[in-house]
């Protein structure tokens, strides 16, 4: 086990005192793990497939239909009762004209007739048999109310609510996550060199920021994604290009006050290079005050996101967005389903995000007193 | 004469996350009228918690237990409501630090004005008479001008002042006074006590005093009460105190004064760090275009020279310079005029350039709390210097922490600790060791014993005496007390108001000072 500072010890130990923050964390983290096995969880593709007594595995590997003794040289499609049937017998011929038929009569006499000797087939699934972008043609009317099939319905394309939340959720906190840290780390940076070095640098930095700050974001990301087509880089590179100046300010404010505390100048009397006081001296007074940020960051981005798929100025259709979601129910009224998913997968993960970050405020801030 | 404010077995413990600390323990004492009382005492042994205890104003972590009565009525069990009335206009308080004590938004007049009309309803002219009357009382002059002046614009004496008017608006029976002097100079100082003497005096009220100074205590006090360790251990008139203290810990204490004389410097010293005129001024610009109309002159002309195995000390109150010279040579602040160091001009040199010379020059700081970064180990601090400067082969940065942690005293099993750790002491010798690990041959001592209790400061200033015989190092030893600059310097510089006021050999400096002001600042240290 890394070994932590007394200081680390008492920051986790007031943490794991704020119940609430702490089961947030929990919380979180087990929604988080799950939907970082999102292929697993949720995908159209088995997870394990038994073929003549040979293991598959779908999820992470590409397998023409041939290999299951189908006829085409492209993937499998295996919510088909034709493939399904072939990898349960084996490669029975007779699964092209009636695979239901074939099925049936596995399933009662335990054989098939054609079969080879070999064990008979099968097929694992995951939890959720749909992928954030399979269509059902199966189901009769889009959107579909939430059934044993799909458990929170499917949208007007009948694709599965409940698999696109999990890959939408997965989706907005690393998008969050990528986008607090690189403008956490722009911001800091930058409010480093203006608070350390202060003048000159910090006079016209400063200025350029303020300008910078009062630029519309959203009306310049709107034009940008109507010239480029927008993917997941170039809409993180644009938001993190407008949020990094919220760490500025306070992260030049702790720098401008520590640059005089007497260790600080007592490492400059030393001779330490001012590249190593700024890291070793000074940022660690600054870390209080961006770890208070962070959390605004963080559900801001989240937001923000959400904002522009919600717009159609986001992420392109091919991403599965709860922001597309939201919009959706907003269209269909009729059919509640999309709008509460939408609201509740919100409301939740911001609302867990917040409480984390507050405790871990708290657990920063040296005043605070946990009995 | 009977007892006004009576404490009896007062306990006081601080509760935070599960542990208790007791600060107090089973204190009892008593203020009569018309007395003055002193608690004496090093930090930390719960002095101030006693005081601020009577009515209850301590934090809400704190558990009393005991008895505090003002004539006869508990103000232990006592309501808010009560307690509101004791304090400030029965009980008064004077705290330490007059710049924080006043609301900087806010004149003075106002400011004193709140009190009288809180407690006893003057407004108006009534009310303003009364402020000035008070202001004179003090010894504020242009007592009528002052009412609209804000804080920052009185001296901290002045401010003093001021917080002593407030004190006194309503007639109070006791005055509290906390470290009322130990934020101000010298001279300063003595005028407040004169100040405070007289008033108590003439309104023939009881005055608790609190201080770890022993001469103001022997200059102001009726009875002493010493306090070690947030319990009493030993009282009496003042008189008897001083002249038969009983208990090893007052004997301790008032024999705590840095003593003896430095060890002479040899004839062939080499001269390590001398400036002929060193200037640090800053430019006032002005106008549209910002064009230099005058300068505030921070550091004027300063002329000195330290040979090795030398101390020379600079002596000034606050605002006279003396930090700013010790910055200008350590060439941490720009500055004007040449610096010779080692036989090198080091003005004007680049970061880069300076840099291998930064070894040589070491500095340590007034603030042993705040010189040292409280996320690093003692190790860390100790040999970030190494870092910087590199080790001669063959050596173990951590075994070489360990030798210079012993040379300053400490045990080198302490070095995985963190600075909060240690106490005040204890701290400034790891600041010691950071300087003395790189083996300069200047060390800038800024106020290094200021911040320290007496008996700390003895031990310090016995340890720098040995490290600069064994290593000849050549001191600047900047300090507003007199007492410590002479045990330890040669040579000494008395500054005012960025000017050299006298400069001569400590010896004839001390017995036979040639201008007024030395005259007043020996005067005022009771040296």
């Amino acid at each position: 086990m890394i070994r932590l500072s007394p200081l680390q010890r008492r920051r986790w130990q007031n943490f794991r005192a704020n119940r609430r923050a702490f089961w947030s964390l929990v919380v979180f983290c087990i929604l988080f793990g799950i939907s970082l096995c999102a292929e697993i969880v949720a995908n159209d593709k088995p997870i394990l497939v038994s073929y003549r007594g040979e293991l598959h595995m779908p999820v992470f590997r590409f397998y023409p239909e041939t290999a299951f003794g189908g006829e085409f040289e492209t993937e499998a499609e295996y919510p088909a009762p034709e493939v399904a049937c072939l990898i349960r017998t084996g490669g029975v011929e007779l699964c092209f004209d009636d695979p239901e038929g074939v099925m049936a009569e596995m399933a009662e006499t335990g054989a098939v007739e054609g079969a080879p000797e070999a064990e008979a087939g099968w097929i694992l699934w995951p939890p959720v048999p749909y992928s954030f972008n399979t269509i059902n043609y199966g189901v009769r009317t889009a959107p579909s109310a939430p059934d044993a099939d799909h458990w929170l319905g499917t949208d007007d394309q009948t694709r599965d609510v409940l698999a696109r939340v999990i890959y939408g959720f997965r989706i907005s906190v690393l998008f969050a996550l990528v986008v607090t840290f690189c403008a956490s780390v722009i911001g800091i940076v930058a409010g480093a060199v203006q608070g350390y070095f202060g003048g000159w640098i910090d006079l016209i930095f400063q200025r350029v920021v303020e300008i910078w700050q009062s630029t519309p974001s959203l009306y310049i990301i709107i034009i940008l994604a109507a010239i480029f087509t927008m993917n997941f880089t170039l809409l993180t590179l644009l938001i993190v290009a407008f949020s990094w100046t919220a760490l500025v300010g306070v992260v030049r404010a702790e720098f401008l006050r520590a640059r005089n505390f007497e260790y600080v100048r007592a490492a400059r009397a030393l001779g330490v290079r001012d590249a190593a006081i700024i890291w070793r001296h000074v940022l660690p007074n600054a870390i209080v005050a961006t770890v208070t940020l962070l959390p605004f960051l963080i559900t801001g981005s989240i937001s923000t996101l959400a904002s522009l798929d919600f717009l159609g100025f986001g992420l392109p259709p091919s991403y599965p967005s709860l922001g597309e979601l939201a919009l959706q129910g907003k269209n269909r009224l009729n059919a509640p389903w999309l709008g509460f998913s939408a609201f509740f997968t919100f409301a939740i993960m911001l609302s867990l995000l917040v409480f984390i970050f507050e405790g871990v405020r708290d657990a920063f801030d040296p005043r605070k007193t946990f009995r | 004469m009977s007892a006004v404010l009576e404490i009896e077995g007062l306990d006081v413990a601080f509760v935070q996350g599960g542990n208790r600390s007791a600060a107090v323990r089973g204190v009892t004492f008593h203020v009569d009228a018309g007395e003055t009382v002193a608690i004496v005492g090093e930090s930390g042994s719960g002095k101030s918690v006693t005081a601020l205890s009577t009515v209850g104003l301590l934090p809400d972590s704190a558990e009393v237990s005991g008895a505090v009565r003002y004539r006869g009525e508990d103000l232990l069990g006592a309501n808010e409501r009560t307690l509101r009335r004791v304090r400030g206009n029965d009980i008064s308080f004077i705290f330490q630090e007059p710049m924080t004590s006043l609301n900087p938004l806010h004149t003075i007049g106002k400011q004193l004005g709140e009190s009288l009309a809180l407690h006893q309803g003057l407004t108006g002219q009534a009310a303003r008479a009364r402020i000035l009357d008070l202001l004179n009382r003090v010894g504020i002059r242009d007592a009528e001008d002052r009412l609209s002046a804000f804080p920052h614009q009185l001296s901290g004496g002045q401010r003093q002042r001021v917080m002593i008017a407030m004190a006194l608006a309503n007639g109070p029976d006791i005055l509290i006074a906390d470290e009322p002097t130990t934020a101000l100079d010298v001279t300063i100082q003595a005028q407040i006590l004169d100040l405070l003497a007289e008033i108590q005096k003439e309104e023939g009220m009881g005055m608790l005093f609190i201080t770890h100074d022993l001469t103001v205590v022997r200059r102001i006090a009726d009875r002493v009460y010493v306090m070690k360790d947030g319990q009493i251990v030993e009282e009496g008139p003042t008189a008897a105190i001083f002249d038969a203290p009983e208990h090893p810990y007052t004997q301790k204490l008032l024999s705590a004064e840095a003593a003896g004389r430095p060890d002479p410097v040899p004839d062939d010293a080499a001269e390590v760090i001398s400036t002929p005129d060193l200037r640090v001024w800053f430019p006032v610009r002005t106008g549209l275009m910002r064009r230099t109309t005058g300068h505030i002159k921070a550091v004027n002309k300063v002329d000195l020279s330290v040979r090795a195995g030398e101390t020379l000390g600079i002596v000034g109150e606050s605002g006279s310079g003396k930090t700013t010279v010790a910055l200008a040579l350590m060439r941490l602040i720009s500055s004007q005029g040449q610096i010779r160091f080692d036989g090198r001009d080091i003005q004007g040199l680049r970061n880069k350039a300076l840099r291998p010379l930064r070894r040589d020059m070491q500095m340590v700081f007034q603030d042993p709390y705040g010189s040292l970064s409280p996320r690093m180990t003692v190790e860390q601090i100790v040999t970030e210097g190494l870092s910087v400067h590199g080790t001669d082969a063959g050596q173990d940065p951590r075994e070489m922490a360990a030798a210079s942690l012993t040379e300053v005293g400490l045990d080198p099993a302490m070095m995985d600790r963190y600075p909060h750790e240690f106490s005040g002491g204890q701290r400034q010798r790891i600041a010691i060791a950071r300087a003395m690990i790189l083996k300069p041959k200047l060390v800038v001592l800024d106020e290094p014993t200021s911040a320290l209790d007496m008996t700390v400061q003895v031990q310090i200033v016995d340890l720098l005496r040995d490290l600069q015989q064994k290593y000849g190092l050549a001191y600047l030893f900047i300090s507003h007390d007199l007492r410590v600059v002479r045990a330890l310097s040669h040579q000494v510089i008395v500054m005012r108001a960025g000017d050299m006021v006298e400069m001569g050999p400590a010896a004839t400096l001390f017995e036979a000072p040639q201008s007024d002001y030395t005259r007043r600042l020996l005067d005022a240290a009771y040296l």
